[in-house]
């Protein structure tokens, strides 16, 4: 796909963010501040427009477990986005995932889940067609997500690392669209999680990029990040085709490759 | 004891803080076994982070503690009133598992051996900087202060078991659970079985490991022929192995729950909204617990 309408955050870029002072939670200026320059340094020149009713996020007010934040961005189904970014403003890698969709989308709804380091504004970010941006924004209390150790049995976690699941419906009429879920088994190992015993962090070990295709088209180019919570997990939609399997491709930090081709017919796995 | 006391309070009014050195109140249960009832609640300024069931076993020789309360001046209250009991010396502190409200006090028992699952160490390792941030949160930089690094002289894989001097005591390691390393600590001499948090009552129980590996761990615990049993929240002493219904009884419809709405495809949000709610009314903290329950449990189940 071409227009991806990010640059790649600099390094720049990154340590100013993580550099940057932390400020009382809940101010509405600092974080208009805050958006300000994730805007430019993401977004550069181009105007981003307030979607008002054709864009939403659905996520908790305040979460249940910081690490494991449920996001979905409600996007109206006459508005197909050529690309869509979700950014976690005050997380130290705030830019979470950019998907773009292929022909194959049925529409540009995303549900995934994110790690949120402190209460922040989540933003989403569609690029239309025709290159406009639309943003709409949430406010989700939580803390910690980044550095918690989220992992509750280390053992049977590494034991399943990159196992996929693929989830469809079980009747997917070719043609009309269809919603599918997709796990990907993965500690997605952000980096900042901290072990007392080795004194050192963990190494930063995670999912950057998932490719979804039905038939040889693809449904959605995903490139991700830190703030996707372990165990990456994606829902969307796609068009079915007659006798046609969704495949997946994920690739991790450590050039791992992890695939799975799920017939249509099959009905889940 | 009366010159402390005023010294301490005097202290207190210049730190602005509670007097916090008196020992903990214990409850004989059985024959040289002595059990603190925490409070149910969360840790708070006015429960000074005591929270947990904690107690300790005296034996011929020594006295074995079960976990050590959530601040090192809770431990420190502890070994106090372990002095005051008996004239036997900590021999071994056993923590039941990794939660800060159960091994915090450890800082107060410097040079006592400490007993843990197997997976103790590097759980704990994993946490503990989260954790005494969270305290600092919820206590002040103060309580929070002086917390002991991780230490697990030595780890149980399967079981063990520790003579204090004509006693006996079993240390048995679970496989995950509330959470990936619960151990529990069986007196065979009274039949008195310290069941850590793997026994939850009144207050709801806490999934940090696996809701469905914990009701096969129930299974397996209630074969223990103990005749009363120390959850780690709850009252002092429960009779065994009834006390285990309640939990059962709330983790079966969790599971079930959060499988029904997988089965339907629903969402997390969707289960956090129904899942268990006719439980609502047995426990104390459901809405603190249930809904990260869910959340938990929906995570795990999804890979069934």
């Amino acid at each position: 796909m071409t227009g991806h309408p990010m640059r790649k955050l600099s390094l720049g870029g990154f340590l100013m963010m993580l550099s940057m002072p932390a400020l009382a939670a809940g101010d509405a200026a600092e974080d208009a501040a805050r958006w300000d320059l994730l805007r430019d340094m993401y977004f550069k020149d181009r105007p981003v427009e307030e979607a008002g009713n054709r864009m939403r996020i659905d996520a908790p007010a305040r979460a249940h477990d910081a690490a494991l934040v449920p996001v979905r961005v409600e996007v109206d189904p006459s508005l197909r986005l050529k690309s869509l970014s979700l950014l976690v403003d005050k997380n130290p890698v705030p830019l979470a995932a950019t998907f773009r969709y292929g022909p194959a989308s049925a529409g540009s709804t995303i549900e995934t889940r994110l790690r949120v380091n402190e209460y922040t504004n989540l933003h989403a970010v569609g690029e239309t067609q025709d290159g406009r941006l639309l943003m709409t924004q949430a406010f989700v209390k939580a803390a910690g997500g980044c550095s918690a150790p989220a992992l509750k049995d280390p053992q049977e976690a590494m034991a399943r690392l990159g196992r996929i699941k693929v989830k469809l419906p079980e009747t997917a009429g070719a043609g009309s669209a269809a919603d599918a879920q997709l796990l990907i088994s993965h500690p997605n190992a952000s980096g900042l999680q901290f072990d007392q015993v080795s004194r050192t962090y963990i190494p930063a070990h995670y999912i950057q990029s998932i490719t979804i295709r039905i038939g040889g088209q693809t449904v959605l180019e995903a490139d991700t990040d830190i703030s996707i919570s372990e165990d990456p997990n994606l829902r969307f939609s796609f068009i079915p085709v007659e006798g046609g399997s969704l495949e997946v491709t994920a690739q991790d930090t450590k050039g791992a490759t992890f695939t799975r081709t799920v017939p249509l017919a099959a009905g889940g796995g | 004891m009366g010159v402390r006391l005023i010294l301490a309070a005097i202290l207190s009014v210049a730190a602005a803080a509670p007097a916090w050195s008196e020992p903990l109140a214990v409850t004989e249960i059985a024959p040289g076994i002595f059990v603190h009832q925490g409070v149910i609640a969360e840790p708070a300024p006015d429960n000074r982070g005591d929270t947990a069931n904690i107690g300790f076993i005296v034996g011929g020789s020594g006295v074995a503690v079960i976990d050590t309360g959530g601040t090192p001046d809770l431990g420190r209250r502890l070994r106090e009133t372990i002095a005051s009991r008996t004239d036997k010396p900590p021999v071994v502190v056993i923590n039941t598992h990794m939660h800060p409200d159960h091994v915090f006090g450890n800082a107060a028992f410097d040079g006592v051996p400490v007993v843990g699952h197997a997976n103790l160490r590097d759980a704990l390792a994993a946490r503990i900087e989260v954790y005494q941030r969270r305290l600092a949160d919820e206590l002040g930089a103060e309580a929070a202060a002086g917390i002991a690094p991780v230490r697990v002289d030595r780890p149980v894989g399967e079981e063990v078991r520790i003579d204090l001097g004509d006693r006996v005591i079993v240390l048995t390691a679970h496989p995950t659970a509330h959470t990936n390393n619960d151990l529990t600590v069986f007196d065979r001499q009274t039949g008195t079985l310290f069941a850590g948090d793997l026994l939850f009552l009144d207050h709801l129980p806490a999934v940090d490991g696996s809701a469905v590996g914990w009701l096969r761990v129930i299974d397996a615990l209630g074969r223990i022929p103990a005749v009363r049993a120390v959850p780690g929240h709850g009252p002092p002493a429960v009779d065994w192995p009834g006390a285990l219904d309640p939990e059962r009884r709330y983790l079966n419809t969790l599971v079930e729950g959060v499988r029904r709405v997988l089965k339907a495809g629903g969402s997390i949000q969707e289960a956090v909204a129904h899942v268990a709610k006719d439980e609502q009314d047995r426990w104390l903290l459901f809405d603190e617990y249930n809904p990260r329950n869910v959340t938990a449990t929906f995570a795990e189940l999804e890979w069934e």
